[in-house]
């Protein structure tokens, strides 16, 4: 009876398993495979030698460190912020009642947005053409400033539109999120410490945030991995040639090396992919473990 | 403190925007709260108990009316000015913080001349812990708490700051029945430890009247009746009251006056009382107000004998009755009960168990009953 049970169990898993292992744990192994054949060919099948020589090219290419330096800085400068501007439009939203609707509409808007649509309107905002400078520009000139060439100009200025942009593309899915976390805070905590004569301040930092702290760990997390996988919303703003650009990412990096005009090298794109996987995975793991460790503190 | 509502009203807009207009959740109320007494506020879900308890509370303001706290008028005032512990349903226990934290929050609030150093606030929260005999959970989250705890909590964390007025919203409703008579003992053991002037919403009449100074009995936005429990009990002043109050609950006849009697169905149920007009009305009769008596007046069909613990009922029939059960319940005493095979049963009354109402206001019609 047991064993039937248990076979029955297995067999309804079947269809999941298969899948799952023909279009995602196969391929996830070859990749692992792919990464230590030296120059693996998808035309003849073939390679010359086994070994680490892919991780040791991908780690000295210029144009992945390149690569690596942008997906840190996107990650590190668009995830914190995302989430405290999507927190703080969140509050704002669920503390105002007239308009509410349409505020929240607006928000979401680039959500059900194309990338390669709001790619353009940014290019609008910020792209040097010959008749203007940008709508941005023509605000720094209002208020005196020097035009700045966001799109093919100095890298700072290249890195603050593709932070821009990032933030202002996943900021519709967190203010979703989190307007729903704090829907849910049960009304009468609030009734409490009204009582109570709790501040504002107080209110929000005693109560409302660790009511909604898995919500935010969540958003975290996922904001984390996202980030880290960037790429469609780089080629949105600065094209295909992302490497001449100096604004290429990771996953950039492997598309490259897969088909893009050097392309051909599946071998180093998957030492990168496996790279980018272990980091994925340490940055998750530290993830988890602070938020754990908040967790029981609290 | 005495807490004293002023032709208070409280008129909401009506949820169902269409129909639009405005719901009146409590209308005019005015009636006093002694000093240190514990009040029930009673009346089924929908009557504004809980309304009336925001109003004081001043989680919500009033429509129209007054509301004083020992003189000093608190309308305005707003909720976290008032001076009041108010005790949830819910208990509103915040769950990510221990029970120590949780009793000591609303002293984390104080500031200025208030402000408390962590010591005081410390033994304050242990004081208040051991008066509901919580101290030895002050590491505990809540939801590592049983019901009966959690809410002891939640009336620690409600006491610890020594308000002038505590509040409590059906604090009893989410516990199991045993857990519920217990905690009522309780909190009549805490108001009376403490003194402080306490108001307590519910809809159980029985937890209300058992520990209760005085209750006020609502209805649809309106007050009923307030008085002492055992008077309202005895002398309802209306149908309404008189059903509400009492389990079993009272027994209601159609009846009628004639020629200075008082007739159920063919019955003469009483005679020698002052009323002369003939007019239609309620009567309803306590269950403890039946005695069986084989020579009584008043006879129902026999239904059955019911024994639970120390109280023997007995269940009839009557085609004028109008009991929602259908069936009419008298607790009697066991040596009273004759012969129980019989199709019917004959009752005489006790008269000061039987309640007249005016069949159409529903008021009570008080009579006297003549001796001899």
């Amino acid at each position: 009876m047991v064993k039937t049970g248990k076979l029955k169990g297995w067999l309804y898993l079947l269809p999941a398993i298969l899948f799952l292992g023909v279009f995602m744990l196969y391929p996830l192994f070859d990749v692992f495979i792919y990464s230590f054949e030296e120059g693996y060919n998808f035309a003849t099948q073939s390679f010359f030698g086994t070994g680490i020589y892919n991780y040791s090219y991908v780690l000295r290419d210029p144009y992945f460190i390149q690569a690596l330096k942008n997906t840190f800085i996107i990650v590190i400068i668009t995830v914190p912020l995302s989430t405290l501007v999507a927190l703080f439009i969140s509050l704002g939203l669920s503390s105002i009642k007239p308009l509410r609707e349409l505020y929240q509409t607006v928000y979401f808007l680039p959500y059900v947005t194309n990338t390669l649509a709001v790619g353009l309107v940014f290019m609008i905002l910020f792209k040097k053409t010959a008749y203007s400078d940008g709508l941005v520009n023509m605000l720094i000139n209002l208020f005196g400033g020097e035009s700045v060439d966001f799109i093919t100009g100095p890298y700072a200025a290249k890195m603050f539109v593709m932070c821009f942009y990032t933030i202002w593309v996943v900021l519709p899915f967190k203010i979703l999120i989190l307007t729903s976390a704090l829907a849910s805070v049960p009304k009468v905590y609030y009734s409490a410490a009204q009582v109570d004569g709790t501040r504002p301040w107080r209110i929000f930092y005693k109560i409302t945030l660790p009511m909604i702290s898995p919500m935010i760990f969540y958003l975290v997390i996922t904001g984390f991995i996202g980030a880290f996988k960037a790429y469609s919303d780089e080629v949105a703003l600065f094209g295909t040639d992302l490497n001449s650009a100096g604004m290429n990412t990771i996953v950039g990096y492997i598309y490259d090396m897969l088909y893009g005009n050097s392309g051909g090298y599946p071998s180093y794109a998957s030492a990168a992919a496996i790279i980018l996987f272990v980091i994925v995975l340490t940055i998750t793991l530290i993830n988890l473990m602070v938020s754990k460790g908040l967790g029981s503190r609290s | 403190m005495n807490i004293v509502l002023e032709h208070l009203t409280k008129r909401f807009p009506n949820r169902n925007k269409k129909l639009g207009g405005e719901v009146t959740a409590v209308n005019d109320f005015d009636f006093e709260i002694p000093d240190g007494t514990l009040v029930g506020l009673l009346g089924p879900s929908g009557c504004g108990k809980s309304t009336t308890l925001n109003l004081i509370s001043g989680l919500e303001k009033p429509t129209e009316g007054r509301i004083y706290f020992g003189g000093s008028d608190v309308t305005s005032l707003p909720a976290q000015d008032r001076g009041v512990g108010l005790v949830f349903q819910s208990y509103a226990l915040y769950p990510h913080l221990t029970v120590l934290d949780n009793i000591k929050f609303p002293l984390e609030n104080l500031r200025g001349a208030d402000k408390l150093t962590k010591e005081e606030m410390n033994s304050r929260a242990l004081e208040a812990a051991k008066l509901v005999q919580i101290d030895q959970l002050m590491e505990r989250k809540p939801s590592e708490l049983s019901g009966g705890q959690q809410q002891r909590v939640a009336i620690a964390r409600a006491l610890v700051k020594t308000p002038r007025v505590l509040l409590l919203d059906e604090p009893l409703s989410n516990l199991d029945a045993r857990l519920r008579l217990q905690t009522r003992e309780e909190i009549r053991r805490i108001q009376r430890e403490t003194k402080i002037t306490t108001v307590f919403v519910t809809h159980d009449q029985e937890e209300a009247m058992s520990i209760c100074d005085l209750i006020v009995v609502m209805k649809d936005g309106e007050m009923m009746q307030m008085g002492k429990p055992q008077d309202v009990y005895d002398d309802p002043v209306n149908l309404f009251v008189a059903k509400f109050l009492g389990t079993p609950p009272i027994n209601v006849f159609s009846g009628k006056i004639k020629n200075g009697m008082l007739y159920i169905g063919k019955d003469v149920i009483l005679t020698s009382f002052d009323l002369t007009e003939d007019k239609d009305v309620y009567v309803a009769i306590r269950p403890e107000g039946f005695i069986p008596d084989p020579n009584g007046p008043f006879k129902c069909e026999m239904g059955r004998l019911e024994v639970m613990g120390r109280d023997v009922s007995i269940v009839s029939f009557h085609d004028n009755n109008l009991n929602d059960s259908g069936l009419i319940r008298s607790i009697v005493d066991a040596d009273d009960v004759t012969d129980l095979s019989a199709d019917d049963i004959r009752f005489s009354l006790k008269p000061h168990k039987v309640l007249l109402f005016d069949k159409d206001t529903q008021e009570r019609i008080r009579f006297e009953v003549r001796n001899g």
